[in-house]
């Protein structure tokens, strides 16, 4: 079966997941990202690629963060955006996820970038479109966030340059986490040799080390020498029953804190997608140290979505 | 090696020489990547400009996005002085059909809207398809059917012309 | 009728023949085999060469949808689809609305089934009242009005002194109790296998232990209690062992897997596909290759269409929101021929598993031709493929993972109690 991401010609048509697209692919994506870290620092922040071109935001599940950044990457692009929150329209009467797509289509959207609580919506949209409508994954259940993977991988690109020599730690749920799959598909994919996760086993899923990561339980001996720490935030409202007893022991024994931080290299990177809990998986000091570049990840977020969007309207 | 080209640095001499006979002092001068920077640049030194060199990439302004894609290996664009106002000199390598031109235009003035811009190319190979003409030209070159003038720069900083294949761009 | 199916090859998995032979049928009933009884003439001669004439398929687990979910299915489109499948003898459970634990709804079924004068209609009644396993049901009243076993369907009693109270109810009147292993704490989250696949696409997962934790204590309980246990539905690995133990034991224990699970895994959710959202989930390639093998052995006794006829509404909706479900009743012979030429297993045996074991289960005198029993025949062409899409099935569920494939074995003619009921166009 032909990865639905791509189009005959094997260039991408969608970005759903991250997961099966060639390494190629990625480092063009992070190439072009960085052409548009110029255009984001320069006096006109415009360039005129989607001009005439409509993304339509649509948003099963609400995110102002995710949503903004989209939308600030389209308009820098020239693309006319809309946003629609739709929890609070139409599927509440009973409309079908792929009747809404089949509406807005009608009124002559381009692009599509789709948050959904449910693994697998946007595959399911991307199959139902015209050939000449892209499909950008902003967030599925707990499949993919394929954009945040992308913009945390040039994060570490910007900083450590080289993806063959690192060694990468994600801390916290990764069970329920699609920024965490996301990551790890990338990393892998870029040729990144040593990739860990740590966290409590409540929180890892199943047969995790499948996808090509080392499973630690013990934060001191996960962080031991790595040059990347990727805090993930701790989803209260994704966790259904007893997975944890409590954010206070969380932090105990996952909490990023300066001591824990020392075991890593002096000069890793400290990285959280955000939004961040202070005091419950990263310690303010952490956060507000010399060693995090979270703020440069929102940055830099910006200039890879526009990279994604200017690449997919490239290729029709 | 192609001898019925000629040295790209008597070109360049002999536009150096046009231009220090037109060109107002207040001149903002932008090279067009990547082969116009490289000249800008010299242009920029030899003449002893006050004004500081800018430089355009027009790959987020090619007409022909939507058939060929973002291309990788994308210079940062960079104007380091005021637009508003003022007299600006683009400069290219090969005039060819004037579509990079028109991008380079369309780039310069989103920065603002500027007083006057002339246009300086080392050579012109004819085969316009938009209404753009060279205020300052070194020479007219003919360039044989699906091929492409190029310009190269050495380690040293030393231009030549050669001709290439269409499909090597 | 009098009917001649002549030059036909016929395969009595109970019997244990596999010959080119001729079937007279009279009266509803099967004359004569091989030869014709005297003073037989026919009003209706079939030319079965090259077709398979078999015993009418059996099928433990169809939902007809009636009552209740008429705008799911109708009895009569399901009946339908069932004598296309060749399937003469059915089971239905009782997850109807409302569920049969009234002997009045079961006879109101058990009519409308007679009227329609299509398959023979085995209800299983429900075990405790609603389904919702607090109150028993009145069983003895039940098996009156037609029930021929009790069962849960896919609700699970959550208090075990209820469950060991029902299964030692049933016993004392020697009624069979159907069950599927759940444990309904670690599958209720779930909507996939717990393993690989959901993790890399971030599925909800039901671990294999949820089943065999669950079956683990139905063995236990009925180790006391001499309950007939028949299990639904298995998927894992680790419960064919434990099933092929309690065998070996002697307990009274009998399993069926459904036709979808012999050929499918994880592996095909693919690209989310919500048609493969079912339950059980397809679980790993081993838990496969452990069913498929177990049903080969005869450790698993049977294999049933579970047949679960659903809207495309309920199915063309993200994965984690689908209802779980796919139309079996005419792909339960298709695809258990494509079991057995996969498995090089002769289909004299490999369609036991169809027709003599199930009617075992169900305690009924089908699945077999012999002179004397009602005539339900099932004739088939084995050369010939059938190619599954919206307008070939008959049912109203168009919901399988095969829609599109062409599978092998295209029924010609179905006959229940001597009657024609289906003739392929």
């Amino acid at each position: 079966m032909r990865n639905p991401q791509l189009n005959e010609k094997g260039e991408l048509q969608h970005l759903l997941t991250i997961e099966g697209l060639p390494r190629a692919i990625l480092t063009h994506i992070l190439d072009t990202a960085e052409s548009f870290v110029g255009v984001t620092e320069r006096e006109v922040k415009k360039v005129p690629l989607l001009r005439g071109q409509s993304v339509f935001n649509l948003f099963f599940e609400n995110s102002t963060r995710t949503r903004t950044t989209f939308e600030i990457a389209a308009k820098r692009l020239s693309a006319d955006v809309i946003n629609l929150n739709i929890n609070t329209s139409s599927t509440n009467k009973g409309e079908t996820l792929l009747d809404t797509v089949d509406n807005l289509t009608a009124m002559h959207a381009d692009m599509f970038v789709v948050r959904h609580a449910q693994s697998g919506a946007p595959h399911m949209i991307a199959q139902h479109v015209a050939s000449h409508v892209h499909v950008i994954n902003a967030g599925d259940g707990r499949h993919a966030h394929s954009t945040q993977g992308l913009l945390d991988a040039y994060t570490i690109r910007h900083y450590k340059k080289d993806f063959t020599g690192l060694s990468v730690a994600i801390v916290g749920d990764v069970l329920h986490s699609r920024v965490a799959r996301s990551l790890i598909h990338a990393l892998t994919t870029l040729g990144t040799p040593d990739l860990r996760v740590i966290g409590p086993q409540t929180l890892l899923p199943t047969s995790v080390e499948q996808l090509g990561v080392r499973v630690f339980h013990d934060m001191s001996l996960g962080l031991r020498d790595v040059d990347v720490v990727v805090t993930l935030r701790l989803q209260n409202e994704r966790m259904r029953g007893p997975l944890l007893p409590s954010a206070q022991e969380y932090f105990k024994s996952y909490g990023l804190t300066p001591e824990k931080l020392a075991l890593a290299k002096p000069d890793a990177i400290v990285m959280h997608p955000g939004p961040m809990n202070r005091g419950v998986e990263i310690d303010s000091a952490v956060a507000d140290g010399p060693q995090a570049v979270i703020l440069s990840q929102v940055t830099f977020g910006i200039a890879v979505r526009m990279a994604v969007m200017s690449i997919l309207a490239g290729n029709s | 090696m192609n001898n019925s080209l000629p040295d790209a640095e008597a070109l360049y001499a002999e536009l150096l020489a046009q231009l220090r006979a037109g060109i107002k002092p207040d001149t903002g001068l932008v090279g067009i990547h990547t082969g116009g920077a490289w000249l800008a640049e010299r242009l920029h030194a030899d003449l002893g400009l006050d004004v500081p060199l800018g430089a355009v990439d027009i790959s987020f302004y090619r007409d022909d996005f939507h058939q060929s894609g973002i291309k990788p290996d994308i210079k940062r664009s960079h104007i380091p002085f005021d637009v508003a106002g003022r007299h600006i000199l683009l400069v290219d390598d090969v005039l060819y059909t004037g579509r990079t031109v028109r991008g380079a235009l369309n780039e310069l003035f989103d920065y603002g809207r500027p007083a006057s811009v002339g246009l300086v190319v080392l050579a012109d190979r004819g085969g316009r398809e938009l209404p753009i003409e060279a205020q300052y030209v070194a020479r007219r070159i003919a360039v044989p059917e699906g091929r492409m003038l190029v310009l190269d720069r050495d380690d040293a900083g030393r231009l030549s012309l050669r001709f290439d294949d269409e499909s090597a761009s | 009728m009098n009917t001649h199916i002549k030059n036909g090859r016929v395969i009595d998995p109970k019997h244990g023949i596999d010959a080119v032979q001729d079937v007279y049928i009279a009266d509803g009933r099967i004359v004569g085999l091989g030869s014709a009884p005297g003073g037989f003439s026919a009003a209706r001669t079939i030319d079965a060469t090259g077709l398979v004439v078999m015993p009418g398929l059996v099928d433990l687990a169809a939902r007809l949808r009636e009552p209740g979910f008429e705008h799911k299915a109708t009895l009569q489109s399901e009946m339908r689809a069932a004598v296309a499948g060749g399937v003469t003898s059915l089971a239905c459970p009782p997850d109807t609305d409302p569920p049969l634990d009234e002997p009045g709804l079961v006879e109101m079924l058990k009519h409308r089934a007679r009227e329609l004068n299509l398959a023979h209609v085995y209800p299983i009644g429900a075990l405790t009242a609603k389904l919702e396993g607090e109150r028993l049901t009145e069983m003895a009243e039940l098996r009156d009005a037609g029930c021929v076993a009790f069962s849960q369907a896919e609700r699970q009693i959550v208090d075990t002194e209820v469950l060991w109270r029902a299964l030692q109810y049933a016993a004392t009147f020697d009624f069979a109790v159907w069950l599927r292993p759940q444990d309904p704490y670690l599958a209720k989250a779930g909507v996939a296998h717990d393993g690989e696949v959901a993790t890399r696409l971030g599925l909800a997962g039901i671990p294999g232990f949820a089943e065999t934790i669950a079956l683990s204590a139905l063995l236990q309980l009925t180790r006391g209690t001499g309950t007939r246990l028949h299990l639904c539905r298995l998927s894992t690995a680790e419960a064919v062992d434990m099933v092929r133990t309690a065998k070996a034991e002697g307990l009274p224990v009998t399993c069926d897997v459904g036709a979808h699970h012999l050929h499918l895994s994880e592996m095909d959710l693919a690209y989310f596909d919500s048609h493969c959202n079912m339950t059980p989930p397809f679980r790993a390639l081993r838990d496969l290759e452990a069913l498929r093998a177990g049903v080969r052995e005869g450790v698993i006794d049977v294999v049933c269409s579970d047949h679960t006829p659903l809207d495309e509404d309920v199915k063309q909706i993200p994965f984690g929101e689908a209802e779980p479900g796919a139309t079996g009743l005419e792909l339960l012979l298709p695809l258990t021929l494509k079991w057995a030429e996969e498995s090089k297993l002769p289909l004299v045996q490999a369609l036991a598993r169809v027709t003599c074991d199930p009617a075992r289960v169900l305690q009924i005198d089908a699945g077999h031709l012999a002179v004397g029993t009602a005539a339900d025949v099932c004739v088939f062409d084995p050369a010939d493929w059938f190619k599954v899409s919206a307008s070939t099935l008959k049912s109203q569920g168009k919901n399988t993972p095969f829609i599109g494939y062409e599978l092998p074995g295209v029924v010609r003619y179905t006959f229940v109690s001597g009657h024609l009921c289906y003739e392929a166009r």
